[in-house]
């Protein structure tokens, strides 16, 4: 059950630097929208006001408005804690609890929210662990850590972990970032199966990679989004000679 | 000792140089177990293992038991403990979770400087500060109330097993709580977002994923600040009233190992010292055995990790 993401005229700061101008910009569900531009020009700070993550920040103010399915997402009111479990996140570098094994990685989320109970965790552990790839190689060490793992199946393992609590969307922050290549072509895979049923906003600093997996782009540039629009068109023609010098290289 | 990379006059002389400092290390605390056994040497031949457990300490018959010294030792530094141990590990979670920002480094800087403060002022504190307060207030009021209990019988005189234990607590609350805190803000804050992701709380976060990771680290600080309890010689001698005597109450006067030592040492001759060497024997086993199981305890911890102690939380 994907739910779409729709981001109207966020500004956002941190003291007094204005990381965010104004951005307005919509992910239908069932879709891919990738978020690229030159480096600190506020792509991961923009995923971190979907889910509130910014809140771990001091001297963060936040203005406008960001709808997750039907609810205003930065309405005081809501529940943080629920609106997490439905917008999931993957980040930058894997990080697997290290203190829990493989298979308590995975079922933290469910623990956590009370989702099941007894045999019923371990037929949702192995679920994830089948969706992301990872069951066949992992099930016979369940109860190594999951720090054990390789880099890129650690990754996995942050795809499994975050999968088990059931969210309607996902948001990714360079998920391959630390990836070796072909570890890199099974996320795109993942991400490729995941997008049947979940919103997905990725950040990518890959050009090909955002023409390969998605299937809308936004080009974020010193805070702002300069354009936006279907992936297949944009990276055959830009309507903004900005978004064209990054993509041929001659920015960034 | 070959290092694959460094220059030439560096790989000859450096991996000599910090050798021959461990050896002379090694040398040193060899030595000093030659001297304290041969000191000791007396009194073990003439009292043997019963030392351990005969209660009477007496220079005028020269008799010596060190059971009221061994058990004030363990009692003061236990209770000490206790009383520590939560506070110093709260206040680490509070220092480094929950407070605000602009309070955490000020506030921690305080705290270490805490920790350096030498035990001798806490113990002229405990016995101008604490003491009068304990006989007329806390000792008071144990004795009224709970006097019933042979362990809070008065009288309530001021010094003795609580006070002392008090005044430890303050001499090991800094430590437990710099070096908890210090291992809390080691954690690393991607553990804490990647949990806070899947829709935890502060409090889960710390409980899920702060002290599980900082476990091993706690565990250490608890048993280094034991063992300074345990070795605290000048604070507790200020405090705990000094009687040879088995503690049966918590208001009344005892003594430590190294109270005693510090209390008897400058006047003590023949059998009377050799029985000092010997206290401070047991008192360098007692220590060395709570190190040692600090390092097995981390040792089984990490190779614990992600295992079973973490499995049936819920
Ligand atoms: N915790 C913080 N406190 C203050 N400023 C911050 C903080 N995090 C990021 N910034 C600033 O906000 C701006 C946007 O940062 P952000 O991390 O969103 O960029 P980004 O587009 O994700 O960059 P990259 O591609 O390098 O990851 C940068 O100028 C950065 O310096
Ligand atoms: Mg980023």
């Amino acid at each position: 059950m994907a739910e779409s993401v729709t981001v109207e005229n966020l500004s956002f700061w941190f003291g007094k630097q204005q990381v965010l101008k104004d951005i307005s910009l919509s992910a239908q569900a069932r879709e891919v929208t990738a978020l690229i531009g030159p480096s600190g020009c506020g792509k991961t700070t923009l995923l971190r006001c979907i889910n509130r993550l910014y809140r771990l920040y001091s001297g963060a103010s936040i203005t406008g408005k960001i709808t997750v399915g039907t609810e205003n997402v930065l309405d005081p009111r809501i529940d943080q804690v629920e609106l997490r479990r439905r917008v999931g996140m993957i980040f930058q570098k894997p990080n697997p609890f290290p203190h829990l094994s493989i298979f308590e990685n995975v079922a933290a989320g469910i623990r956590l929210h009370g989702l099941a109970q007894g045999r019923e965790v371990a037929e949702r552990v192995e679920s994830c662990l089948k969706k992301v790839a990872l069951w066949e190689e992992v099930k016979d060490r369940l109860d190594r850590p999951g720090t054990m793992l390789s880099i890129g199946q650690q990754q996995r393992l942050c795809f499994a972990r975050t999968l088990a609590v059931e969210p309607r969307v996902f948001l990714m922050d360079e998920p391959c970032a630390s990836l070796d290549p072909v570890s890199t072509m099974r996320i795109e895979e993942l991400i490729r199966e995941l997008h049947k049923e979940y919103t997905v906003i990725i950040v990518t600093h890959n050009m090909q990679q955002a023409a390969r997996i998605s299937q809308q782009t936004a080009f974020v540039l010193n805070g702002e989004v300069v354009e936006v629009g279907r992936t297949a068109e944009m990276f055959v023609r830009t309507r903004d000679e900005r978004t064209e010098a990054y993509l041929t290289g001659k920015m960034g | 000792m070959a290092c694959p990379s460094g220059d030439k006059v560096g790989e000859g002389f450096f991996p000599y140089l910090t050798a021959s400092a461990a050896a002379l290390l090694l040398l040193l605390v060899a030595g000093i177990l030659l001297i304290v056994f041969r000191g000791a040497w007396p009194a073990l031949h003439t009292f043997g293992l019963a030392f351990l457990f005969e209660t009477v300490w007496n220079p005028v018959a020269d008799v010596y038991g060190a059971a009221p010294a061994i058990l004030g030792t363990i009692i003061t530094s236990l209770l000490a403990l206790a009383l520590a141990g939560p506070l110093g590990v709260g206040t680490a979670i509070f220092l480094s979770e929950l407070a605000p920002l602009w309070l955490r480094k000020p506030a921690s800087f305080v705290v270490e400087l805490l920790a350096a403060v030498p035990s001798i002022v806490y113990g002229l504190w405990g016995l101008f500060v604490l003491a009068p307060i304990m006989r007329t207030v806390v000792g008071a009021w144990l004795e009224k109330n709970l006097g019933f209990l042979p362990m809070f019988q008065g009288p309530s005189i001021g010094v003795g097993v609580l006070t002392a234990s008090v005044v430890l607590t303050i001499v090991i609350l800094p430590t437990i709580t710099a070096i908890s805190r210090e291992v809390m803000r080691a954690v690393p804050s991607e553990l804490r977002e990647g949990m806070y992701a899947l829709g935890a709380t502060r409090w889960e976060v710390i409980s899920r994923v702060v002290l599980p990771n900082s476990r091993t680290g706690i565990l250490g600080a608890l048993l280094l600040a034991l063992g300074r309890a345990i070795g605290e010689a000048m604070a507790v001698t200020m405090v705990i009233g000094n009687a040879n005597a088995i503690p049966t109450s918590f208001l009344a006067p005892a003594q430590t190992a190294a109270s005693q030592i510090v209390n008897e040492f400058p006047e003590a001759f023949d059998l009377h010292l050799s029985s000092l060497f010997l206290l401070g024997l047991v008192l360098l086993v007692i220590t060395l055995v709570i190190n040692a199981s600090a390092v097995w305890l981390v040792y089984r911890t990490n190779q614990n990790a992600g295992g079973a102690l973490i499995r049936h939380e819920r």
